[in-house]
């Protein structure tokens, strides 16, 4: 197992250049896109439904509703192809799951911004 | 010219490319081996190495064993295999170590191994037969189906039918190499490879790749 984490050690991105965010979050990800020998960056906003898995494999999923469609994408949070991830709102929840989104529309689907 | 070293499974992750993809690899602990004894045309009938892996307490060997690895003056191993490398096997003399380095990033190679033991399986997992249904009045559900014709008033030799699966050796072919690491000794290829973790494997270049 340790030599498993150490090979994926090289691979990982630095733990201060992602910030901590959690499921109910609003974020930005900055995901860089090809296009044939163009490249260019692609910005997905949603709020965060779920994180998955620990070391090199783990991963997170945004959902957005966009032209009255629910879209959710998975990224790897180690993935070079991100270039940032900004959080724009924090939100309360207490779910590590957010499935129950999927179900809800309009205001229902509205997350309280965590206060301190 | 063909080379081959032998290695221990560690496990499965990803990594990325340059391209940014995720590529699901195998972590293989690949040597150092020593090379502790050449089979010889003139006198054994073929060429091959004899290579040993993972240093072992004196005291684990039998004195047969003890006394094979002082003539050779290597230090004791744990496992001992023959590789037959034909052509390649004339650089390599007795007491030679052989790395991780012998094989390159892109470079395609072939991993031997003994598969994980299913113990008795049925013929939908052993054979992948398919099943019966399972409701609507069935009452066909994972059998073997029918045995073959009255009129042969037997079965046929092969037929497939439950039994014993898995633990044996098994061969994947053309795995790509993604790193390799002589320093730590470790050997990264894309994809699966037989047995479970923690098993011998002997990594050979590809069969199918010159």
């Amino acid at each position: 197992m340790d030599l498993i984490r150490n090979t994926e050690k090289e691979y990982l991105k630095d733990r201060e250049q992602i910030p901590k965010f959690s499921p109910g979050d609003t974020v930005k990800v900055y995901f860089k896109v090809i296009e044939g020998t163009r490249e260019r960056v692609q910005v997905f906003e949603g709020t965060v439904i779920k994180q998955n898995g620990r070391g090199l494999g783990e991963s997170f999923t945004v959902r957005r509703v966009s032209y009255g469609v629910g879209v959710e994408r998975s990224f790897p949070i180690h993935s070079p192809k991100i270039e940032k991830v900004e959080i724009v709102r924090r939100g309360r929840v207490r779910r590590a799951k957010l499935y129950y989104l999927r179900k809800l529309r309009g205001k229902a689907a509205r997350i309280k911004e965590l206060r301190y | 010219m063909k080379k081959g070293i032998l290695a221990k499974k560690v496990g499965m992750t990803q990594v990325f490319d340059e391209m940014g993809r995720a590529i699901p690899v195998t972590i293989m602990e690949a040597g150092p081996c020593t090379v502790i004894s050449k089979r010889l045309p003139e006198k054994d009938g073929y060429r091959a190495l004899q290579v040993g892996f993972k240093p072992v307490k004196e005291n684990r060997l039998n004195s047969p064993q003890r006394g094979h690895f002082k003539n050779a003056g290597v230090d004791p191993l744990k496992y001992v295999r023959e590789l037959r490398l034909d052509d390649g096997a004339a650089d390599y003399e007795v007491g030679q170590e052989i790395k991780a380095d012998i094989f390159a990033p892109g470079e395609y190679v072939d991993v031997t191994g003994i598969s994980k033991g299913k113990g008795f399986a049925g013929s939908i997992k052993r054979h992948g037969h398919s099943r019966g249904a399972m409701t609507h009045g069935s009452r066909y559900h994972r059998g073997p189906g029918s045995l073959g014709g009255v009129d042969a008033a037997r079965v046929f030799k092969g037929h497939a039918l439950p039994g014993r699966m898995g633990g044996e050796r098994v061969t994947v072919q053309k795995l790509k190499v993604i790193k390799a690491d002589p320093e730590k000794n470790i050997l990264l290829v894309k994809g699966a490879v037989p047995g479970p973790r923690g098993s011998l494997l002997i990594v050979k270049n590809s069969v199918k790749v010159s």
